[in-house]
């Protein structure tokens, strides 16, 4: 492993004198051979069980805590439904969800689809709400961050209605579109705006000033200044603003859809709450659950791919 | 020689929440083509203040500041910035960190292919070829302080505005770009103001070394002339007599004259 180091060194020295480029990589690649022979060397004497064994403890340590706590929620769950409470125990639940599951997308009727169209059609609902509070909140987000003055007449107005909770709104949108679908359409692009707008403002403000001295030094044309050094240092905070609206768009989905009525996954919880069938409820509430999980975790993903290191 | 920067009586101030600071006055300096200037002094005296007005960042609250007899109104191409922090689009890789400035000054009378190959060349020039597609979080802070000396070069400016450059780095990377920004300055026949408070580099780098006096109000407290042959090498120098003077004459009033009331 010595052998590999130094001569690691004496690459990375020769780069740093500004060396033909080739023979550093050369010199490196010949070093991480040494190194990686090394390795395998030092496998081989320690035996091949204890690298294995490692690997296995590590993907215990990442594993077992969490079925341990899904474990525990249903040995609770079953304690509490021993007795004669009306809701269902694990047991009854898993029955139900198997037979639920087994089809999940028919249609008998406009009040009696599947699971699967009552999810899709709650995310339908959330995904236009928000994807026109993203096309409306993001450039008003970046508005608000450029021009103070705006941002001075925008805040009182923002700071006053964010609080509202979208439910609040539902009267309004079914007063001003005389239907139901797009009420909840509405309620949730109201709840989506504010992170969005608030978020992205946050960011332009935030944008360090050594990038904006680049761009002034460098004299760059105002579209410039957009896509290269604004809209990328504003990303990360926007992204944040997209997975809060996101979460509660999903949050007040079912609010929403429990009062408006039709197809939906808020919908179907009162309407098994109608039919006594409590065990559903207790599948949507898993299933809202991990959708909202799934929806959040994309994000992540998402945000991940654009958080620069070393910023 | 020509002059290709004039500062006359220039001063700053501030307005602040405790009223108003003066952090420079009556600054006078002429700047002559090809040659090499050290801004020395204390910290918080105004060096990055003085760099800031020559570069057009800031406009002076009093005073003059000439580019090529014409009033410096803002940043120009002809008067590029090295940034303390190298401040990289972390976005960008550092050959589109670079073609950033390549394109802004020469899209508009060139092909891009020439505009590529000109990205290339300034990246040659520091040593970075191989690095061309890395991000800046992916290589060290000595390598990060190169493509921001490419992006400035890149522009072709007629004067080169460097804030500490070297005042992150390790002391061997230091003296490394040291080195190298000195052959690249005698092979361009750039001109350079650095600001810096490193007495030894003040004296390598530069022809003249212009010394302020401590804020609040700074302003040229001496100017020494560094007579040194060019091209110059640490290793020689550090036993060079003439070297030896002209770094206890910048420590004198640095340590001496201008010494700091310790806060």
């Amino acid at each position: 492993m010595n052998v590999a180091v130094t001569m690691e060194r004496t690459a990375g020295g020769a780069a740093d004198k500004g060396a033909p480029a080739v023979a550093p990589v050369d010199n490196k690649a010949a070093a991480a051979q040494v190194g990686s022979v090394a390795v395998a060397a030092g496998g081989t004497a320690g035996g091949q069980g204890g690298r294995a064994g490692e690997w296995l403890r590590t993907l215990l340590r990442a594993v077992l805590p969490p079925v341990f706590g899904m474990v525990l929620l249903i040995c609770l769950w079953h304690v509490a439904t021993l007795g004669d409470s009306g809701i269902p125990g694990p047991g009854k639940t898993w029955d139900a969800a198997v037979a639920l599951f087994s089809d999940p997308f028919y249609r008998e009727g406009p009040n009696d689809q599947g699971i699967g169209w009552n999810v899709l059609e709650s995310l339908k609902r959330v995904g236009i709400g928000f994807g026109i509070a993203a096309l409306i909140g993001i450039p008003a987000g970046f508005l608000l961050g450029r021009f103070a003055t705006l941002a001075q007449m925008m805040n009182p107005i923002i700071s006053l209605l964010r609080p509202v909770s979208p439910l609040a709104w539902l009267p309004i949108g079914l007063l001003v579109f005389q239907r139901a679908d797009p009420a909840a359409t509405w309620t949730i692009f109201i709840c989506s705006i504010w992170p969005m707008i608030l978020n992205t403002a946050q960011g332009v403000t935030r944008v360090p000033q050594d990038y904006l001295n680049v761009a002034r030094v460098l004299n760059l044309s105002e579209w410039k200044i957009f896509t290269k050094i604004l809209f990328p240092a504003v990303l990360p905070y926007m992204l944040t603003g997209i997975r809060l609206s996101i979460g509660t768009a999903w949050l007040v989905i079912v609010a929403a859809e429990m009062l408006t009525g039709g197809v939906g996954i808020g919908f179907w919880v009162w309407d098994e709450w109608n039919n006594l069938k409590v065990e559903h409820i207790i599948i949507a509430i898993f299933v809202i659950g991990i959708v909202g999980l799934i929806l959040e975790q994309m994000l992540m993903l998402v945000a991940r791919r654009f958080s620069y290191e070393n910023r | 020689m020509k002059k290709i920067v004039q500062i006359e009586s220039v001063g700053q101030t501030f307005e602040t929440k405790k009223g108003r600071f003066t952090a420079l006055r009556d600054i006078h300096l002429d700047i002559f083509e090809g040659e090499s200037i050290a801004l020395i002094g204390h910290s918080g005296c105004g060096k990055s203040t003085l760099l800031n007005l020559i570069a057009g960042l800031t406009r002076p609250t009093g005073g003059v500041l000439l580019c090529d007899g014409r009033e410096i109104a803002g940043p120009g191409p002809e008067r590029a910035v090295v940034f303390q922090n190298h401040s990289l689009l972390p976005w960008l890789t550092c050959f589109d960190n670079v073609y950033l400035a390549v394109e802004r000054v020469f899209s508009a009378k060139e092909p891009k292919v020439r505009l590529k190959e000109r990205t290339r060349e300034a990246l040659a020039l520091v040593g970075l070829t191989h690095a061309e597609s890395k991000y800046p979080h992916e290589i060290s802070g000595g390598m990060k302080q190169r493509v921001g000396i490419a992006r400035a070069l890149s522009m072709q400016p007629r004067i080169l505005l460097m804030d500490e450059p070297f005042g992150a780095l390790d002391a061997l990377t230091r003296a490394n770009l040291q080195d190298e920004l000195m052959k690249i300055l005698a092979a361009t026949r750039a001109t350079m103001v650095m600001v810096t408070h490193d007495v030894d580099e003040a004296v390598l780098l530069s022809d003249r070394v212009v010394m302020l006096t401590n804020g609040p109000a700074a302003t040229i407290g001496e100017i020494l002339e560094v007579r040194l042959e060019r091209p110059r090498d640490r290793l020689a120098l550090a036993h060079d007599p003439q070297f030896g003077e002209c770094r206890a004459a910048l420590m004198e009033f640095l340590y001496q004259k201008q010494l700091r009331v310790a806060a």
